[in-house]
């Protein structure tokens, strides 16, 4: 059986700076899956690989069994893979709701003479959209802010407009990245009640990379750790925060043993 | 002020979002009909080109206040549309088919030049735009067997499914009204459906547009075609309004004046396109009114025009970033809103932090 999500011994270098080497992890359907390590490990970078923003140097990526690489970086939110970015990358000359319906973007059904004359199809396709964005307001408690610009909200409330916005591309695999980031203890909390209703509500397969590890015990199915470009553990949550060589990565080595 | 209580999917998509919008609009479909009743001439003129120029600045606003491609290269694709027209019209070829052509070949030459628009972004697009002007209006100095080279390209006459437009102003000037409104009506449905959209992302942030599944190419040169499309189709009526081009008409001017007119009636709103081309027809004429009134040794200096212009340009750019319309946003709001309107109602946080974006 082939694996939901696979990134197959992947590898990408900028100039000397190797970022990511031989990384290889499976994700199963329905697994909240964490990414986690110290600043420069190459997390996001691992992120932009699987949404095509850079081709690996080595290493195959697979969805669903199809392979990724090589593929045009727009179609990747059509095989069903949404993401988020991690300082925020909203159209933020638009209201909360139009960017919502930009993420319905792959959903469109009319073509450009259907739009510009605005027939019947186009106004069904335009109500049907907002359907669908109106459920994930709902969902995530937007609305009030429905009709606000983006530029004029606050940081937490753009964090979760920018998971709404993912969750309108109705996506199979979710890719995260740091979703605490900026948040307070309240706003985490909503965050994390969040991150388990859509893989157990909505179904949805949640990768994501995170450094609050409170957050990331609780929710995480399991939890890759790397430092460097490497990988260094692999597992359940507590399984890799006890991992020496996470601990090592963290907190450095412990002195050795001074000879009396 | 205004509150629309929201019941239903529909009025998202209104073309007036509010009954109160009703008859204002009335009232300025009834005063821009009469216009002609009790214009002079020279002035219903004016308004002819007003609705030349706007169809032009809509144009420009789908590309550059839209999509965030900043063109300087505009007055090429109003020369491709109306030596078009022209060369079509005067070999008998019937008006309305000319203007497609028209149409239809600047929307190429807007792919054309699209093309690179893909590879290079910010001021290098501006350039490359910039020089591709140049080349055509080089190419329109040049071959002279089609354009008639720097003695330009004539039209005798504008004859519009039978009917002698040219023959009376009022003509003209309805015609030109009827084809604004026609474009605008198409600007606004591009704007509010999914293809409007994505060209709001791709302004706003391309890796984010692009991890939608926007296809930044593709759009792009939509945005181009499209834009240019519109602008060749406002050369076609230029060529008949003015009867008479010849390549000095379509220089870096004419480019910076119509980039000058998205940006003074407000980036990114259709209303701005329209503030933009009354402003750009009314101003030299209000500067000319005002020489008269003015002292001989400022009145008679040869570059008035180009200063004023220059002045209010900064003047914008320094004070009202959104131009005429969103001036007239904050005037509205304060007049709605009285007397609780703030100074601050309409200042946005700045936001510093941005990811890398697509090199």
């Amino acid at each position: 059986m082939t694996a939901f999500f696979k990134a197959d011994d992947i590898s990408i270098s900028f100039g000397g700076v190797k970022a990511v080497q031989n990384i290889s992890f499976e994700v199963g359907k329905g697994e909240v899956f964490t990414i986690i390590g110290p600043n420069g490990a190459g997390k996001t970078t691992i992120f932009n690989l699987i949404s095509l923003i850079y081709p690996p140097t080595t290493g195959r990526i697979f969805f669903e069994g199809t392979d990724l690489t090589g593929l045009a970086p727009h179609l990747v939110a059509a095989m069903g893979i949404a993401r988020t970015f991690q300082n925020i990358e909203l159209f933020e000359h638009a209201t909360v709701l139009q960017n919502l319906l930009i993420g319905r973007h792959n959903h469109r059904k009319t073509n450009f003479w259907q739009e510009v004359l605005f027939t019947a199809a186009a106004r069904a396709g335009e109500v049907a959209h907002r359907e669908a964005a109106e459920e994930v307001i709902d969902f995530l408690d937007l609305q009030r802010y429905r009709d606000s610009y983006v530029a004029g909200l606050p940081y937490g409330v753009r964090k979760v407009v920018e998971l709404a916005r993912a969750l309108c591309t109705k996506p199979k695999l979710l890719l995260l990245d740091e979703p605490s980031s900026g948040l307070n203890t309240e706003e985490t909390d909503d965050m994390a009640f969040w991150i388990d209703d859509i893989k157990n509500d909505l179904g949805i397969t949640v990768l994501m990379v995170e450094h609050d590890m409170a957050l990331v015990s609780r929710v995480s199915d399991r939890v890759l750790a790397m430092n460097q470009g490497q990988m260094l553990a692999l597992g359940t949550s507590k399984e890799v925060q006890s991992h020496p060589a996470v601990v090592e990565a963290y907190l450095g080595k412990e002195p050795e043993k001074q000879a009396a | 002020m205004r509150f629309v209580f929201k019941t239903d999917y529909q009025q998202d998509i209104k073309l007036f979002k509010h009954p109160g919008y009703y008859p204002w609009y009335a009232a300025l479909a009834i005063l821009l009909l009469l216009a002609p009743l009790v214009l002079p001439t020279y002035y219903l003129s004016q308004m002819t080109l007003i609705c030349i120029y706007a169809i032009i600045a809509v144009g420009m606003m789908i590309l550059t206040g839209f999509t965030g491609q900043v063109s300087l290269g505009h007055a090429a694709f109003l020369a491709v549309g109306a030596y078009t027209q022209g060369w079509l019209y005067n070999k008998g070829v019937p008006s309305v088919v000319a203007m497609g052509a028209a149409v239809a070949l600047s929307a190429a030459v807007g792919v054309i030049i699209g093309v690179p628009a893909l590879r290079v972004k910010g001021i290098y697009l501006t350039i490359a735009t910039f020089s591709f002007a140049f080349i055509v209006e080089e190419v329109l100095a040049r071959w002279e067997s089609v354009t008639g080279g720097n003695s330009g390209l004539k039209v005798e006459d504008f004859y519009f499914f039978g009917i002698d437009i040219a023959a009376s102003e009022q003509r003209f000037y309805l015609l030109a009204l009827a084809f604004l409104v026609g474009v605008m009506l198409l600007a606004i449905n591009l704007m509010r459906s999914p293809m409007g959209r994505a060209f709001v992302a791709i302004r706003d942030s391309e890796v984010s547009a692009q991890s939608m599944g926007i296809h930044l190419a593709r759009y792009k040169t939509y945005a181009f075609a499209i834009s240019a499309a519109l602008t060749g189709f406002a050369g076609a009526l230029y060529m008949h309004k003015i009867k008479f081009v010849s390549p000095e008409q379509f220089g870096i001017l004419a480019s910076i004046e119509f980039l000058m007119m998205v940006v003074i009636g407000g980036l990114g709103s259709l209303h701005g396109a329209i503030y933009g081309a009354i402003f750009m027809i009314a101003l030299p004429q209000a500067i000319s009114i005002a020489k008269d009134y003015l002292p001989a040794y400022i009145g008679q200096q040869t570059g008035l025009q180009p200063t004023v212009f220059g002045l209010i340009l900064i003047g914008f750019i320094l004070f009202e970033p959104l131009g005429i319309y969103g001036r007239w946003m904050k005037i509205k709001a304060y007049f709605e809103l009285f007397p609780f309107y703030r100074n601050a109602m309409f200042k946005r946080q700045k936001t510093y932090m941005k990811s890398d974006r697509l090199k």
